[in-house]
């Protein structure tokens, strides 16, 4: 007998007699003022949450607040045309020297700040890691109340790889002393897009 | 092999510096403190807890097929699946597939699994290098010591310890202590692991049967930069890590941090499900005792563990005798009822390492019933004979005298005598509870005795 | 209502006047109470120990000198919760389950048997209220902090009829002392650094007496208190209530 059929063996004659699962969908969010609760939430996380009208206020807020003479990459076809498209085919290291990453949200999550982002949207599965500074585009009705609506949007899911984001890299390791940059970005910016 | 001290040795030279203990006490009280807070912003977080709790007593009773289920789905994304009855068997699988790809550096995120399995002395001395990428799990590497929380690795450590390691293995200024400046070190180092690593392996903290996909949580973003970077990506997974449907993870990503750190969600919840072009994905489902655990019926819902860690935070013994008292890789109150399944004799002593209180039963997010198997262990441990001679034979003593109530009155009526006029037959070094603390004054007679005196009276009035 | 009295056996040695007000107090409220002199231990120490199986003996004459009452009420939180949890008899197995059902700690009877809305009773200080695990997690007298969940306190209620007395408010609610039976010898170190510290919460703010429905938590802290001559004292809260100058 392998190993497989082993340890199958065993659970099969340890386990006890079947319990059944929960009712959870009862459990729902308030809709109500979505976007401000979001803002409040991500702000005591150490982000940035803001509401703009349109990508030209996203465009604006960029070269205002970040250093464009350093390497920017984005998946956002609006801005491509000034902004490096990030390519699916090239190897990932070659993402290292990236000051800030804009990529655009299926939806964020007004209970945790999270935002849920797919392979599909980050262009490659490093960039909203490996990038000093972090910032998210998601539209503004693209806000759901908690974790329950968020996986109810998100189904069985056709990605290949998808996360949730819920601020900038933190560590407390030393001394529970607070500090926002561990090995993912510094900072994360979310423009909530009208 | 050295003989382990006990927990209360071990928490003896704890305490004795005092002013580190308050501080360790103070830092994990308040992160109860920060549960706290969150859990109360959550009107229906009892409701939560119970949900979670029969979700895992679901997974545990109808674990076998779900193991199928993720299995076949795991193999459709592409992922190759191993299965692990020991930890040596884990450690050769690990070992076997970075060889294969002539893999000698691996970098390695939060994984308590392989920390109970040994991983890291295994490959090294097999020739392959790991590095911990969690800021805490590397900071207990270089000290060669183990991590001392499940979340929290070296929240025993001073940041001038610190300082003093970053100063003796990265070359760090002598007496740089400041928190923000040696995480900015450490990030520079640990980047340029990330970047030179083919091989990265990560923990689970729930897989989806449904879809075959795992999560992985963390604040740092190291697991993400190990595993997208790599050539290889190994994930490492207890056979109760399992959850049946992918919806269920709103109600454990919900109770997760918050019952943590306090925090409503770790800043990243990464859901692995196939593997990057080009690069090479693997599972391996470890038994290690988890089976002989679940075949054990009082003490199965401990296998229901988040990992957590608000048992350790809201434990008076624990925050008061630190982690590394309990020599066990997970440790605290869920480290007392995992341990003795997995070596009864050498962790014998931690079922005793509590008061009972039941705090711990209560922060917990699967709403497992702590303390009452604590209760439970010390039964098993005497009946299968780990409990100290001089204890049984103590015990046999005192269930002697309260058999019979002249016995006990004669018992009593001797020990008060003895506090009274020679009270230095009991106040002495061989007391243990006199070392620290008087005796209870012995007065004149028992309330048995007046009770009697004072119906005499009344019978003699009337 | 004829009630049985369970007095603890460490109860019936050491601290007999919180044994005698508990009496008075029950039969201030027109209870008839009884105390069977021939009961001795619940069995505790040796069952939180590992060994349950010795106590037996223990069960046995709690069945059998404890059966005729309507009620059983004693002043510790800590024996009526394994009274409550762990009686069977191997004789009598009925009057056990019976009894598991009638027995009350002195608080929890007041306040749901009685049904005590005032008391004659004065104690002008300020007083600590420490929660006994057992009696706070066992026999839910308050609300545990750990939990979301309303707020309420049986021993606070009946602490709020007595005139003068003024609740002191601690930095941690219900924090354990470390006495944890033979714990508080097995790992002397932890259990005493655990009793300091309750002790300074309620010295730092302000207690003059701290009180609880378990003398073994009280005599703990009481050990430290006299050892470091402390001012402040032990009192179990059956002596408050009880307590008319």
């Amino acid at each position: 007998m392998n190993t497989r059929e082993k340890i199958l063996e065993a659970v099969l004659k340890n386990q006890p007699t079947s319990t059944p699962l929960p009712d959870i969908d009862s459990f729902k969010g308030d809709n109500t003022d979505l976007v401000q609760k979001y803002i409040d939430v991500f702000k005591t996380i150490g982000g940035n949450a803001l509401s703009v009208d349109d990508i030209t206020a996203v465009k604006m807020f960029i070269n205002q607040n970040f250093d464009t003479s350093k390497r920017i990459v984005t998946t956002v076809n609006e801005l491509s045309d000034n902004l490096e498209l990030i390519s699916d085919t090239v190897d990932p290291h070659t993402y290292n020297d990236v000051e800030l990453a804009i990529i655009k949200a299926h939806f964020s999550v007004a209970e945790n700040g999270a935002v849920w982002l797919t392979d599909e949207v980050m262009g490659q599965r490093i960039i909203p890691y490996i990038c000093q500074h972090l910032a998210v585009i998601v539209n503004a009705q693209n806000i759901v109340p908690t974790l329950h609506e968020a996986y109810q949007k998100i189904g069985l899911g056709e990605y290949s790889f998808g996360g949730f984001i819920g601020g900038p890299s933190k560590t407390a390791d030393i001394e529970q002393a607070l500090v926002l940059g561990a090995h993912g970005p510094l900072s994360m910016t979310v423009f909530i897009m009208k | 092999m050295s003989q382990t001290k006990t927990h209360a040795a071990l928490a003896g030279a704890f305490i004795k510096d005092e002013e580190r203990v308050d501080w360790h006490d103070g830092a994990l009280w308040f992160i109860r403190e920060k549960r706290d807070k969150a859990s109360k912003q959550i009107p229906e977080w009892e409701e939560l807890r119970e949900a979670a709790s029969q979700i895992k007593s679901n997974v545990i009773s109808n674990l076998h097929d779900y193991l199928l289920q993720f299995e076949a789905n795991l193999k459709k994304n592409g992922v190759i699946v191993h299965w692990a009855d020991s930890a040596e068997e884990h450690n050769e699988i690990v070992y076997s597939i970075l060889k294969a790809k002539e893999i000698n550096q691996m970098v390695k995120s939060k994984s308590m699994l392989t920390e109970e399995c040994g991983l890291n002395e295994y490959l090294e001395e097999r020739g392959i290098e790991v590095i911990n990428s969690d800021l805490g799990e590397y900071i207990q590497q270089i000290d060669n010591e183990p991590p001392s929380h499940i979340v929290l690795p070296c929240i025993h450590k001073r940041k001038e310890e610190i300082g003093e390691l970053f100063h003796e293995h990265l070359g760090t200024e002598k007496g740089l202590s400041d928190p923000t400046l040696l995480t900015r070190v450490a990030r520079k180092h640990l980047r340029n692991v990330f970047l030179t690593r083919r091989g990265a392996l990560t923990g689970v903290n729930f897989a989806v049967a449904e879809t075959g996909e795992y999560v992985v949580c963390t604040n740092e973003g190291n697991a993400d930069m190990g595993a997208h970077l790599s050539e290889v990506q190994i994930a490492s997974m207890g056979l109760e890590k399992l959850i049946p449907q992918k919806k269920h993870l709103s109600v454990f990503l919900r109770l997760l941090a918050r019952s943590a750190t306090g925090q409503p969600i770790t800043i990243y919840s990464s859901h692995y499900k196939k593997p990057r072009k080009g690069q090479e994905m693997h599972l391996i489902l470890v038994d290690a005792g988890r089976t002989r655990q679940m075949g054990r019926v009082d003490f199965r819902d401990s296998l229901k563990c988040i990992k957590c860690g608000a048992c350790m935070n809201t434990c008076p013994v624990y925050r008061k005798s630190g982690g590394l008292s309990y020599h066990n890789t997970i440790s605290g109150p869920i480290g007392a009822i995992l341990a003795p399944n997995l070596n009864m004799k050498k962790h014998a002593d931690l079922p005793y390492a509590s008061t009972l209180c039941g705090s711990c039963s209560n922060v917990c997010p699967v709403k497992i019933n702590i303390h009452e198997q604590l209760y439970k262990w010390r039964q098993v441990i005497v009946k299968e004979g780990y409990a100290a001679n001089t204890k049984a034979l103590g015990m046999k003593a005192m269930a002697w005298t309260f058999s019979s109530p002249g016995k006990l009155t004669t018992a009593g009526k001797t020990g008060r005598w003895f506090l009274h006029n020679l009270p230095f037959v009991v106040n002495n070094k061989l007391n243990p509870w006199y070392k620290q603390r008087d005796m209870p004054e012995a007065p004149k007679e028992s309330f048995g005795e007046w009770y009697v005196k004072n119906e005499e009276k009344e019978d003699n009035r009337q | 209502m004829t009630v049985g009295l369970f007095i603890p056996c460490y109860v019936n040695q050491f601290y007999p006047n919180a044994a005698k007000a508990t009496l008075e107090l029950l039969q201030k409220f027109g209870v008839n109470v009884v105390y069977p002199p021939k009961q001795t231990c619940c069995g505790q120490p040796m069952a939180n120990s590992g060994f349950e199986h010795l106590s037996q003996g223990c069960n046995e004459i709690i069945v059998e000198n404890f059966s005729a009452f309507d009620y059983i009420v004693g002043p510790s939180a800590s024996c009526v919760l394994h009274i409550k949890e762990h009686l069977h008899s191997d004789k009598n197995e009925k009057q056990a389950a019976a009894i598991r059902t009638k027995i009350y700690e002195l608080v929890e009877f007041l306040t749901d048997v009685i049904k005590v809305e005032k008391l004659d009773a004065s104690f002008p200080y300020k007083v600590g209220l420490h929660h006994s695990c057992h009696g706070l997690r066992g026999l839910h007298l308050s609300q545990m902090s750990e939990l979301n969940a309303p707020a309420f306190s049986k021993p606070q209620q009946l602490l709020s009829m007595v005139r003068g007395l003024e609740q002191i408010t601690l930095d941690r609610l219900d924090e354990c002392c470390g006495f944890g039976g033979a714990f508080c010898v097995t790992e002397e170190a932890v259990s005493v650094k655990m009793g300091k510290d309750r002790v300074t919460d309620h010295t730092k703010n302000g207690a003059e007496y701290i009180t609880s429905s378990d003398l073994s938590c009280l005599m703990h802290l009481e050990g430290i208190l006299h050892r470091n001559k402390s001012s402040v004292k032990i009192i179990h809260i059956a002596e408050i209530l009880n307590a008319t100058v």
